[in-house]
């Protein structure tokens, strides 16, 4: 984080997002649409049998809110 | 890192549409069906007519629209719902009336009932979601099913000598004088979700204008019955079904006088 911060504003991130993990089905459908790439899916399981996706590079996350808008289920929430 | 995000980052600048219940659906995953729910939702939302607006579900995947939009909703027998929005629009021109409905819905079992109440000019919208097949019943061939398509039904695949040819509903419904609005769009692409949000948009002003009949076509995909995982579904519908069945908006009525 330091580190990151020593590189300047620029590679600090400009949005949050996160991903209800309960409602998450892990179709996959996020993870080519966020253009930064920060979306990966997860191993951890939930209740309903699915491995669903995590927030896994959140210091490239832009909070342009294409993720939200993919997710058939709207389980994420997006801040900036 | 997690918790210095939350306090730098306060404003929500995405969150679940007002109109769409906070429930978790019954849809397979990658289903997108919940993003033309979402949509509507959010279409509803921007007009501000939640306390306003009738829905009318069809029989199928959708059925469970009431449980889903936070409107009132009436079940149709299967086809039959824009007959029934019909008699809704006709006994409260007040309310906004719309239907939601799939390919085997509207376009099987409910032609009739649709192309009637286009050409009638029925002030009503119709949302009419196209995944090639009977999804809740399991994957029967449906008029809409692509040739060549492997179904329950079709074991060997449509065959356009035995079964004929995929119907192209917005066309159809395009060539009506009381269509006011008719469009296909699709959801595969972040920006097609855009598209068909304006499109829905446009649709929805067509019934607030008392334009006419108006109608929006998803392109929508199946992943269980097609047998896909949901990433190669979407692709199947950037490609063959896009193909067969060109997005865009087919009629686009300017003024509200008919001749």
């Amino acid at each position: 984080m330091q580190e990151a911060a020593k590189k300047g504003a620029a590679a600090a991130p400009k949005g949050r997002i996160e991903i209800d993990f309960e409602r998450c089905k892990a179709c996959e459908l996020c993870v080519p649409a966020c253009p930064k790439n920060c979306i990966e899916m997860g191993r951890r399981i939930n209740a309903g049998g699915f491995a669903a996706a995590v927030f896994a590079r959140p210091e490239d996350c832009t909070g342009c809110a294409i993720c939200a808008e993919s997710c058939p289920d709207v389980c994420i929430e997006v801040w900036r | 890192m997690t918790d210095r995000g939350k306090d730098r980052f306060t404003k929500k600048v995405y969150a679940r549409p007002k109109s769409l219940v906070d429930v978790k659906s019954h849809f397979c995953p990658g289903c997108h069906h919940g993003i033309a729910h979402r949509i509507l939702a959010e279409t509803i939302d921007h007009f501000g007519l939640r306390e306003q607006t009738v829905g009318v579900a069809c029989v199928g995947c959708a059925v469970f629209l009431y449980d889903y939009i936070d409107v009132d909703v009436a079940e149709a027998p299967h086809g039959r719902a824009p007959a029934v929005a019909t008699g809704v629009k006709r006994a409260q021109p007040d309310k906004f009336v719309f239907t939601y409905q799939g390919d085997g819905d509207l376009a099987a079992i409910g032609t009739s009932e649709v192309i009637h109440a286009a050409n009638r000019g029925e002030n009503i919208t119709v949302l009419f979601v196209n995944n090639t097949t009977y999804g809740m019943t399991g994957g029967q061939m449906a008029p809409t099913t692509m040739l060549g398509q492997k179904t329950s039904t079709s074991p060997y695949g449509r065959d356009f000598r035995k079964d004929g040819y995929p119907i192209k509903m917005a066309e159809l419904l395009a060539t009506l004088e009381g269509t006011a609005y008719s469009a296909r769009v699709a959801t595969s692409t972040p920006a097609q979700i855009r598209k068909a949000k304006e499109a829905v948009k446009k649709a929805f002003e067509m019934q607030i204008k008392e334009m006419g009949f108006s109608i929006v076509e998803f392109l929508s995909t199946c992943p269980t019955n097609w047998g896909m995982k949901p990433l190669d579904a979407q692709k199947r519908v950037l490609g063959e079904m896009s193909e067969y069945f060109p997005l865009g908006v087919y009629k686009e009525r300017k003024q509200a006088d008919f001749l």
